[in-house]
């Protein structure tokens, strides 16, 4: 039983993980020599039979995003790097200590796709990870891995490194795409999808980085072996980044299925100072948090769905009770209230409403209506507040901005109430 | 198409003509060149955004819709050292309002604002993946992460002091840094030398001393 798949490199040869020679000296490339006898559809198969789910934020499995690849050419590949889901810092770690187990999977997934040009966008605050993975490009190019008539089957490809230049809004697909196209970063319409009418409207599949890493093990083991890890529905293993009160933040690649109060507790050392747990945000600043109630239920993508939250991007923000929950909730609208592209009403001046009520509060001028019209704000952008979210917008970004008030109004209403009794009445 | 940019260095110019090669569409190379315009001119100028769309073929009334949608194209003038300040919500949690704090005052310039020597600028930002390490400060978007007020002072300090010529990841992170978001382990040799990401292709990367 396999328990690490991405991070065995890096963790046996932390000095040298990133470089050529040690990734051949432990088994690199051999899933792309293995990929390249095979005939492509099988590896979409096997990929398929992996049941490998999305690990950027939405968990939609791998091999079917696939499968919807449009008929015409020329088709891309675009590697989702952008990582800037608060929280989050596991693209980071993959990309500066094992770019060729990425690079290697762009190959093999570009070879299985028809796909001779092949993209990774890095977000710009990243230079150091984009440097680390151009360094592997050159390597892997200058080697015969990269470029054209690749390990002499014919194949060609060549990959371009994309820098971003700072707004969250870019990790969701459509932007990424417009972005990468040289335009600003607002999502589109979908329908049409990427994978029908994606970059230069061509067919392309955008994949984040951990999915893209575990390919290489997908070809050398078997598309059964990934899914017989873990749960029947979230196969395999996951990045999760944990941070905030928290004994031993950082990165910890598991097997989901564990509980909550194994991968808080046990595996990051529980809280400082031996405090209470008052809460933890279980998938990025967009989703709705958990309190202490939930501590045994399973982490896996449908459980923590039917909990009313999602696994997001693995990222865990845990909060002791000494947590201040009003100031913590407008922190996180207030980075969606910046990172809001402005294309949709509602979340372009419902964010900045949101923002400034909660601010309000917060600063000892709340008002006895703030709570309705928080809600009300609140309702536009998310009608029913419910969960999945319902939205009037093009993309998440509005409904993420609703999460922690609703958040806050589910489990910390009191707290709410209190402060703004505690207001000092503006004649 | 090019003689827009003969006053450009001749590195700077050659690795235009690579960018603008690497993308199917030419309009695709607007983001990296407009960092590489952001190295000629200091900042996102005027003369920087028609200069880039000549280049791209964009109207310059693009370029301008595109360099003011993203936070990192600075349209005025950024000092040698861009000290940016993560005040997200892991960083939050972790105390990084009083490192905001800290490095206001030991720099003399408020958040959004450049000292008058032109040398630093503070900045607060949004996430920048370090959670694991927070509060995470980055200068000139290289990362220092488990930066305490004392040490984000030191840190300002050191910038005014010594004037490093490369700014050096792994050298600010063992003089002011302590928790980091994961073992960085490899030694970073390749710093900025700007206040633009230093990633090679788009010029300021270069061998650290």
């Amino acid at each position: 039983m396999t328990d690490k798949i991405l991070t065995t490199r890096m963790d046996a040869h932390p000095s040298d993980s990133n470089t050529l020679a040690r990734y051949l000296e432990t088994g690199g490339y051999t899933a792309l020599r293995k990929a390249l006898a095979m005939d492509p559809d099988v590896l979409k198969e096997s990929v398929k039979a992996s049941n490998l789910r999305g690990r950027g934020g939405a968990g939609f499995p791998c091999g079917v995003k696939w499968g919807f690849l449009g008929d015409s050419y020329p088709r891309y590949l675009v590697v989702n790097g952008d990582e800037s889901e608060p929280g989050t810092f596991k693209d980071r770690q993959l990309l500066e200590r094992d770019p060729h187990q990425l690079l290697e999977g762009m190959i093999i997934t570009s070879y299985a796709l028809g796909v001779k040009q092949a993209f990774a966008y890095i977000r710009g605050e990243y230079p150091k990870p984009a440097r680390r993975l151009q360094a592997a490009i050159d390597e892997a190019s200058a080697a015969g891995y990269l470029g054209d008539d690749i390990l002499g089957s014919g194949f060609d490809l060549d990959v371009t490194v994309h820098l971003g230049a700072g707004a969250y809004i870019c990790g969701e697909e459509t932007a990424l795409l417009n972005s990468l196209e040289g335009k600003r970063g607002e999502p589109r319409i979908k329908p049409p999808f990427p994978a029908i009418a994606g970059l230069y409207a061509g067919p392309t599949i955008v994949n984040n980085v951990e999915t893209i890493s575990n390919i290489p093990w997908i070809v050398n083991n078997g598309g059964s072996a990934y899914a017989a890890i873990g749960p029947e529905t979230s196969a395999g293993t996951r990045m999760f980044s944990l941070s905030g009160h928290i004994n031993r933040p950082g990165n910890y690649e598991i097997v989901m299925g564990l509980s909550w109060r194994d991968l808080i507790y046990d595996i990051a050392g529980g809280i400082p100072g031996g405090k209470e747990l008052k809460c933890w945000i279980p998938g990025g600043a967009s989703a709705p948090w958990f309190t202490p109630e939930l501590l045994d239920t399973p982490v896996t993508i449908d459980d923590v769905g039917a909990n009313g939250s999602m696994l997001g991007s693995g990222a865990v923000v845990v909060m002791d009770e000494t947590t201040n929950v009003v100031a913590a909730a407008h922190r996180i609208v207030r980075f969606f209230s910046h990172e809001s592209c402005g294309q949709c009403t509602p979340c372009r001046e419902g964010t900045t409403w949101m923002e400034r009520i909660l601010w309000r509060i917060l600063n000892g001028y709340g008002r006895p209506a703030d709570i309705g019209l928080l809600l009300d704000v609140s309702d536009n952008i998310s009608p029913g507040l419910r969960w999945p979210p319902a939205q009037t917008t093009i993309c998440p970004l509005g409904p993420s901005a609703v999460s922690p008030v609703t958040s806050l109004m589910d489990h910390f209403r009191d707290e709410v109430e209190a402060m703004i009794g505690e207001a000092v009445p503006v004649a | 198409m090019t003689n827009a940019i003969e006053h450009w260095s001749a590195s700077n110019q050659d690795r235009a003509r690579v960018l603008l090669d690497s993308y199917p569409d030419r309009r695709s190379a607007v983001m990296p060149l407009l960092y590489l315009a952001s190295l000629e001119h200091g900042h996102v100028t005027e003369d920087a955004m028609r200069e880039v769309s000549d280049l791209t073929g964009m109207s310059a009334a693009q370029v301008q819709s595109v360099a003011s949608f993203y936070t990192m194209y600075k349209r005025d003038d950024v000092g040698t050292y861009l000290i940016s300040v993560c005040t997200s919500i892991s960083c939050f949690l972790r105390g990084a309002d009083d490192v905001l704090d800290a490095v206001e005052r030991e720099a003399g310039t408020p958040d959004g604002e450049t000292s008058e020597d032109g040398l630093l600028s503070v900045e607060h930002v949004e996430c920048i993946g370090a959670c694991g390490g927070a509060p995470a400060v980055q200068v000139n978007y290289e990362f220092v992460e488990g930066v305490r007020p004392d040490k984000a002072q030191a840190l300002v300090r050191w910038l005014r002091d010594a004037r490093p010529r490369v700014v050096l990841a792994d050298e600010m992170q063992q003089l002011f840094g302590s928790e980091q978001s994961f073992d960085w382990a490899i030694a970073g040799v390749e710093g900025a030398i700007a206040p633009v990401p230093a990633f090679g292709p788009y010029g300021s990367a270069e061998d650290g001393r």
